[in-house]
């Protein structure tokens, strides 16, 4: 009788191991959808505790983060956080900065799991495990990019060698900008690239993988970011770090054949530009430019961030939310201030500077609780090129996919290597840069290309794609050098203090490890 | 006269203390059912033989019997029996008498209880006990109630003390498609409520103890002829009062001066949304018992049924319980059984409790019906459309009508507990005993949730042509206790000693099946879960006591309990108690006191545990399968063909997870004046918690969650406690009785995360509505657990706050979360229970309050809708604002401003009763009582929301406590 106590598990949902190669590959899957799902339970039964669930996903919190303080995000909502992201003003008990922070770790200390628990597998026993333990790598080190572009250097850091219990993590290193996270993702990229000793552990070739899981392409792209950025990561500039970064991105467009999605026109009743057709619910069909994307999918990946979180909070005012982006209602929350609008529209037939809805919408944002206040932004649609909605549940969830990394930020990161190396953009790449504009229907530029048009371009090309905020730092323009509405939470803008550069660690995470040093200036 | 010959007995009875008549008094020939009651003047005849016993009882007269022989006129004084000392009470596993106990124990009887409307069994215990604070869920029909014996020793486990019904322990996980568990015993049916307080008394419950424990027995059936008890009662509820909401044209107003801009969206209608969602709720309740013997088998059966209506629209609740007991006696009474069936069916309606945050939202201006046609396809209810005519789902609230009559949420719910336990004493070895006990506690829950596919104000059932949703919960919890017992006298040192040591089995099962469905009921093929969980507990346990000259009495417990709950490592916990009493009343030199009747001092100690952490495998790593709707897409690159597939979750775990453990000293005197005239209890406790059960949020990287149930901290509660009943006035015709008790409690978190940094400021909670993440309250080392930390509020020279300006605390020239300050404990710090029963000839009288002191509440309505950002969301839709406004003036929520933290303490008066008995209706048997009674009689509290009794202490939209008028009536014969 006493061995009763020795129960397990009886809930059919719940297993106590993993058995086979569909298993494993399901807790792989996991991990990708640690990107894009909240839980296990559709959009209620979050992995994270604390919070609205809905808030929790990883989208969501990242592009908050990327977007809300700069100038292309203001947000109309008066929840606790959301206007001093919006202003640049946040605190170290922000809860949108805490649920950016916890998706980061969490996703991170799962994919440790993962490979610990594939580690104890014999390398024979299921004939992808390998590829997918690679596979792992780069999502870990993709998250921690994330943890270093967001909160620095001084980051708790853990691998598949650490336990799973109750322990204080050390932080990466000892200063906020440094080189031991940096190099740690640099050296897992480069080994899962075939760099390494370990020549099993290694992705598939560039632009072979399903859309949604990372090849060598995607690991290519993110050693190119992190060499990009490596001055503002690391306080000092390595030349030889942006050859390396570009020689990388060379070799992803020679081994991946990826071309730019061109197409464009009318199919059935229904008109789009082939640069809008990047962000439709059937963008799978772009796939021949997406490097790496998060996957969303309206009845099978039921949550309130992602793309469903984009379109939504992006609607309101007169807008035909069903007709205009394939949602059946909107959020009111989203909208963007004049300083982008006049970027995206210097090229007057540019397709980039047309996605906006300005009926019943002032320009100027002066109150920012008013979401007729700023030009509504309609990039992100839950329609097919057909005109047809997106397949979705409720008339709620959108399935429009996320490019994380695709070819056209790989051309103006090309340019923006060159100068950064050479002082002048090489004719092939301004040749490059060209081809977006053209197939935007902007003129090409025949301008001398510096960095402040590569910012600019940038803007113009990746608007509200979760990039601007890494731009800005990376141009020193965050702080001060460019103002925008309610920078500052000033109507008219006004300089950011200088700690805005690195979010604070969030005070549950400092007060429940004391190895933690909190960010400068918080 | 011969032997057998009957013939006419008469006389009176008066009370031995001031020899007044006592009517009603019953009169019995012994072992048999014939009788007779006294009637007005104290007076009774009837025929008996001369080998009759006559047995005089009377409530609250010590019982007496008189052998008629050749006495024809036998005249009795009935003596007050208010020494109770010799009562028996209930125990864990076994009774003992009163005299005897060395812990901490409470024994509340049938005739102590709350008057009134009451649906629910905890109502009837509510202020009665010192130590014990019952906060009721909100006025709902049945609701659910939060019950803390002295404070809580956890933190985030359960702090739900362990409640026994008939020797069956509930399990506290409450039934789905209830609104309280313990609704499960109709409260005419109840007997006793035992309250067992302090580790000794509690600690032969081991790990489920922590919180005290309540053992509550229903009524059983007497030897003797049949009686027939009915009760009736009608009761009329309604609100006290309304959130302070701006009304149509004060709104009007201020949209007009604050957001012009605004101004078209405003309607031409005055509603008051509250009046429209709330109504006058009338509710019955009928119970007939009927007691007997049959064939020598004691037995009692009652039906009751009772249809409670809530105040808020559609809420209403139709109970209908049935209870069976058997208690024979066999083989020369030697085996002592006790059959106990206790069945019950409620149907449930929830309504919406939604409407009543929606009542306050709503703009007052527009209408709840509109004939324009617009709205004609959301069943003309008045709702927020775009330009376009789309009902704003997201950003809007809903139609607090629409929310009421489109949505519906209904429960069918039968549970029934049941046990058979089986007393035998050895014929062999007297002295020696074994009792079994076999119990079940089984629930069948059905109900649904459904929305209209008309409903404006949800987006799912719009699009699918409506929603279904149902879920079926089956529970089964089984349970067998054996334990022997063997007592013996020593009378060579004028002692005696009882042991008793056992074994107890309990496996709890739960399984819930939810099925999602849309459109015109078609079932949507991936959304069924299943969710099947269970867990089992064993323990052995032991008592022994010993007692001299009936003056000393020690006792010693221990249980080691096991529980599936935790690893191999650390399954067992055990959980000893000792405690000292000494009844120094026996001693010489209070003996012969006339003044001293009663003095007891009581010493005790032991240890206690809590296993309750709410998962079941916290300490294993377990893989979760993600449902249909959680599964991940991948793309075939070339051919666009989707590629779906489920995924698998690891969770977090701590596999070094623990039993809580709580320490509890505890010193008590009871004491006893006049004969026990005035009579109570003084005691102090001090109780630690050790390793508790925390869920705290975990060092980023270091396991797969960033919270994480764990042990982790410590809490300590003191407190005192006092209690006094007096019988101030004894006469023939004036009984006036008062009790009073008090509790003060104070809880203090003195150890809180593994690292133990001072500077840690704490683990938030407390969330208020208003902003996602915001938290008013921390459990912080050196605080209450829940402390309120906020901002002190800066007022400008009128008196009025000033917006976002507050005491820089640390002076550093910024106000950060560094200001943020302890600026109350939303549980009071002392707690007052006021009770009086009155009767005067037939009539009786009694009323019940309660005070809580020095608890603060947090008016979480106020501060998210009292500020003119509230007016509007984003442009697109009005919202309505709260009446503070006016006076704070603020533009946006000032959500952590101590402006909103009140203080919360409040007298309640909960009962006012008033009662008429009459005696031998029409000359027969039949004794009837008509009576009255208010509940929720008022409330005087400084605090500005509705109701200051809000268990957590942040108030936000509760269902409001209705006023209830009662009119009942009892026959029995």
């Amino acid at each position: 009788c006493l061995n009763k106590l020795d129960i397990k598990p009886i809930d059919p949902s719940q297993k106590t191991s993993i058995n086979s190669e569909g298993e494993y590959f399901s807790y792989l899957t996991k991990m990708y959808a640690g990107l894009a799902n909240t839980g296990q339970g559709g959009s209620a039964g979050g992995d994270l505790g604390g919070g609205d669930e809905g808030g929790t996903q990883y989208w969501r919190v990242f592009w908050n983060a990327e977007e809300f303080p700069t100038d292309e995000v203001k947000n109309t909502w008066t929840d606790e956080g959301a206007p001093q992201m919006t202003y640049g003003t946040w605190t170290k008990d922000n809860p949108f900065v805490a649920g950016l922070y916890n998706r980061i770790y969490y996703q991170i200390t799962a994919t440790n799991e993962f490979l610990r628990q594939a580690e104890k597998l014999d390398g024979s026993t299921y004939q992808d495990l390998a590829e997918w333990k690679a596979e792992a790598r780069f999502l870990r080190a993709y998250s921690y990019w994330h943890a270093l572009d967001f909160f620095g250097n001084r980051v708790p850091f853990v691998t598949e060698k650490d336990p799973i219990g109750k322990f204080m993590p050390k932080p990466a290193g000892e200063n906020v900008r440094g080189p031991e996270l940096f190099n740690y993702i640099h050296s897992e990229l480069k080994a899962i690239v075939g760099e390494g000793d370990n020549k099993d552990e290694v992705l598939k070739d560039a632009g072979t993988a399903w859309l949604g899981r990372a090849d060598k392409g995607a690991a290519y792209m993110l050693l190119a970011k992190l060499d990009l950025n490596s001055e503002v990561y690391l306080g000092h500039k390595d030349v030889e770090l942006f050859k390396e970064g570009r020689a990388y991105l060379e070799k992803m467009m020679q081994e991946g054949g990826y071309s730019l999605y061109t197409d464009g026109g009318k199919v059935g009743n229904y008109e789009s530009n082939a640069y809008s057709r990047l962000f439709m619910a059937d963008n799978e069909k772009t796939a021949k430019e997406q490097i790496f994307t998060i996957s969303s999918d309206g009845i099978n990946m039921t949550h309130w961030g992602g793309t469903t979180y984009l379109i939504a909070a992006a609607t309101g005012g007169k807008m035909d939310a069903k007709k205009l982006v394939g949602i059946g209602s909107g959020w009111a929350g989203n909208r963007t201030t004049k300083t982008m609008v006049e970027n995206l529209q210097k090229d007057g037939n540019d397709d980039r500077g047309k996605m906006f809805f300005t009926e019943g919408q002032n320009l100027e944002i002066e109150n920012n609780t008013q979401f007729t206040d700023g030009y509504a932004v309609i990039k992100w649609k839950n329609i097919q090129q057909d005109g047809s909605e997106g397949k979705n549940n409720d008339g709620v969830f959108a399935s429009t996919k996320i490019p994380v990394f695709r070819l056209a930020d790989a051309y103006l990161m090309l340019a923006e290597f060159d100068l950064r190396i050479d002082g002048a953009v090489s004719a092939a790449h301004q040749a490059l840069v060209n081809n977006l504009r053209t197939r935007a229907h902007a003129a090409p530029y025949t301008g001398t290309m510096d960095l402040n048009f590569i910012l600019n371009e940038r803007q113009r090309e990746l608007f509200w794609e979760g990039h601007r905020r890494t731009d800005l730092i990376r141009f020193h323009k965050f702080v001060k050098g460019l103002d925008w509405a309610f920078k500052g939470g000033v109507a008219e803008g006004k300089d950011l203090p200088a700690r805005s550069v690195l979010y604070p660690i969030p005070s549950a995470d400092t007060g429940a490890n004391t190895n933690l040093v909190q960010n400068t200036g918080y | 006269l011969s032997a057998f010959a009957q013939a006419m007995v008469k006389g009176t009875v008066v009370s031995g203390d001031d020899g007044e008549p006592i009517p009603g008094v019953n009169v019995l020939i012994k072992g048999s059912a014939s009788g007779t009651i006294t009637d007005f003047n104290g007076a009774y005849q009837l025929q008996a033989k001369k080998s009759d016993v006559l047995v005089f009882s009377f409530v609250g007269y010590k019982p007496k019997e008189v052998l008629v022989g050749d006495q024809q006129q036998i005249d009795v004084k009935l003596g007050a029996d208010v020494k109770s000392l010799n009562e028996v009470v209930v125990i864990g596993y076994g009774s003992a008498k009163k005299s005897d106990l060395t812990g901490s124990v409470t024994a509340i009887t049938a005739s102590d209880f709350n008057q009134g409307a009451i649906s629910s069994p905890q109502e009837l215990l509510n202020g009665k006990v010192p130590g014990v604070q019952i906060t009721n869920g909100g006025g709902a029909p049945g609701a659910g109630a939060t019950i803390r014996i002295r404070g809580g020793a956890s933190l985030n486990a359960s702090n739900d003390p362990l409640i026994i019904i008939d020797g069956v322990p509930m399990d506290n996980g409450g039934v789905a498609g209830m609104r309280n568990p313990l609704n499960t015993i109709n409260p005419s049916d109840i007997e006793t409520f035992t309250v067992l307080k302090d580790a000794s008394a509690t600690a032969i419950y081991g790990s489920r103890a922590s919180n005290g424990v309540i053992i509550i027995t229903t009524k059983k059936g007497t030897k003797g002829k049949m009686t027939v008890d009915y009760t009736g009662t009608v009761s009329v509820g309604q609100i006290t009062g309304k959130l302070d909401m701006l009304n149509a044209n004060q709104y009007r107003e201020l949209t007009n001066a604050k957001t012009p801009e605004n101004a078209h969206l405003l309607g031409d209608a005055n509603t008051d949304w509250q009046d429209a969602i709330f109504r006058t709720a009338i509710s019955t309740d009928h119970n007939i018992a009927v007691s007997g013997s049959l064939k020598d088998i004691p037995y009692r059966v009652s039906l009751g049924y009772n249809n409670s209506q809530g105040v808020l629209k559609k809420s209403d609740m139709q109970r209908t319980t049935l209870a069976l007991n058997l208690n024979p006696k066999f083989f020369n009474d030697n085996l002592k059984t006790n059959m106990s069936v206790k069945v019950m069916g409620v149907k449930n309606n929830f309504s919406n409790e939604g409407a009543i945050g929606a009542a306050g939202a709503f703009d007052p201006t527009q209408p709840i019906y509109s004939d324009n046609k617009e709205f004609d396809q959301f069943g003309g209810y008045f709702t927020w459309l775009n330009d376009k005519g789309v009902p704003q789902y997201s950003i809007a609230p809903g139609n607090p009508m629409a929310l009421i009559n489109q949505r519906h949420d209904e429960a069918d719910v039968f549970r029934s507990v049941g046990n058979l336990s089986l007393d035998y004493s050895m014929p062999f070895l007297k002295g020696l005993s074994a009792n079994l006990n076999v119990g079940y506690d089984y629930s069948k829950s059905n109900g649904d949730t459904n929305v209209d596919a008309n409903a404006g104000f949800d987006q799912g059932a719009v699009t699918n042509q409506g929603t279904f949703r149902s879920y079926e919960q089956t529970k089964n919890n089984n349970l067998l206790d054996f334990y022997m017992k063997y007592a013996s006298d020593l009378p060579s040192i004028d002692g005696k000693f009882d042991v008793m040591g056992g074994y107890s089995y309990q496996y709890f099962k739960k399984e819930d099946i939810n099925h999602n469905s849309y459109g015109s009921g078609q079932e949507h093929p991936m959304a069924l879960e299943h969710y099947k969980n269970h867990n089992n507990l064993q323990s052995f346990f032991a008592r022994a006591n010993f007692s001299l000259s009936e003056k000393y009495m020690f006792t010693a417990t221990v249980r080691a309990d096991g529980s599936s709950r935790f690893s191999e490592d650390n399954r067992w916990g055990i959980f000893p108690a000792a405690a000292f009493a000494w009844n120094m009343d026996k001693e010489s030199f209070l003996a012969s006191s006339n003044t001293i009747s009663t003095m007891k001092l009581r010493l005790g100690y032991g240890i206690t545990g809590q296993q309750d952490i709410g998962s079941e495998f916290g300490y294993m790593p377990v893989y979760a399968t993600s449902v249909a709707t959680s599964r991940y897409t991948y793309y075939d690159r070339k051919t666009g063909e989707a590629k779906t597939f489920n995924t698998i979750r690891p969770s977090g775990y701590d596999q070094d997870l623990k039993w809580e453990q709580t320490t509890t000293y505890n010193a008590g005197v009871d004491f006893g004046f006049l004969d026990d005239r005035f009579s109570g209890a003084l005691e102090v406790y001090y109780r630690n918690t050790a390793d508790l059960l925390n869920y705290i949020p975990v060092p980023a990287g270091s396991n797969l969650t960033n919270m994480l149930t764990t042990n982790v901290g410590a809490m300590e509660n003191k407190g005192v406690e006092f209690n006094l009943n007096s019988k101030l006035v004894q006469s023939k015709d004036f009984n006036f009785d008062l009790g009073v008790n008090f509790t003060y409690n104070d809880n203090k978190i003195t150890s809180l995360t593994m690292n133990d940094d001072p500077d840690y400021d704490g683990v938030r909670t407390g969330g208020v509505e208003g902003g996602q993440g915001v938290y008013a309250q921390r459990h912080r080392v050196g605080y209450p657990a829940s402390a309120f930390f906020m901002y002190e509020q800066v007022y400008d020279k009128d008196g009025h706050p000033v917006e976002g300006m507050y005491k820089d605390q640390d002076g550093d020239g910024k106000i950060t979360e560094n200001d943020l300050k302890y600026l109350g404990n939303p549980a009071p710090k002392f707690l007052l229970g006021l009770t009086t029963r009155m009767t005067y000839k037939n009539w009786d009288f009694s009323a019940a309050a309660r005070a809580s002191l020095g608890n603060k509440v947090y008016n979480n309505v106020a501060s998210n809708k009292g500020n003119y950002n509230t007016l509007h969301t984003s442009g697109q839709v009005l919202n309505n604002v709260h009446a503070s406004v006016f006076d704070t003036k603020f533009q946006h929520p000032q959500l952590l401003s101590n402006y909103y933290l009140e203080n919360g303490s409040f007298l309640r008066i909960d009962n006012v009763m008033i009662g008429y008995n009459f005696f031998n209706v029409f000359g027969s048997k039949m004794n009837a009582r008509v009576y009255g009674t208010v509940n929720n009689v008022a409330v005087i509290t400084g605090y500005d929301g509705l109701d200051p009794e809000v268990f957590g202490g942040i108030d936000n939209n509760a269902y409001p406590r209705p006023r209830t008028y009662m009119l009942g009536v009892n026959l029995s014969f």
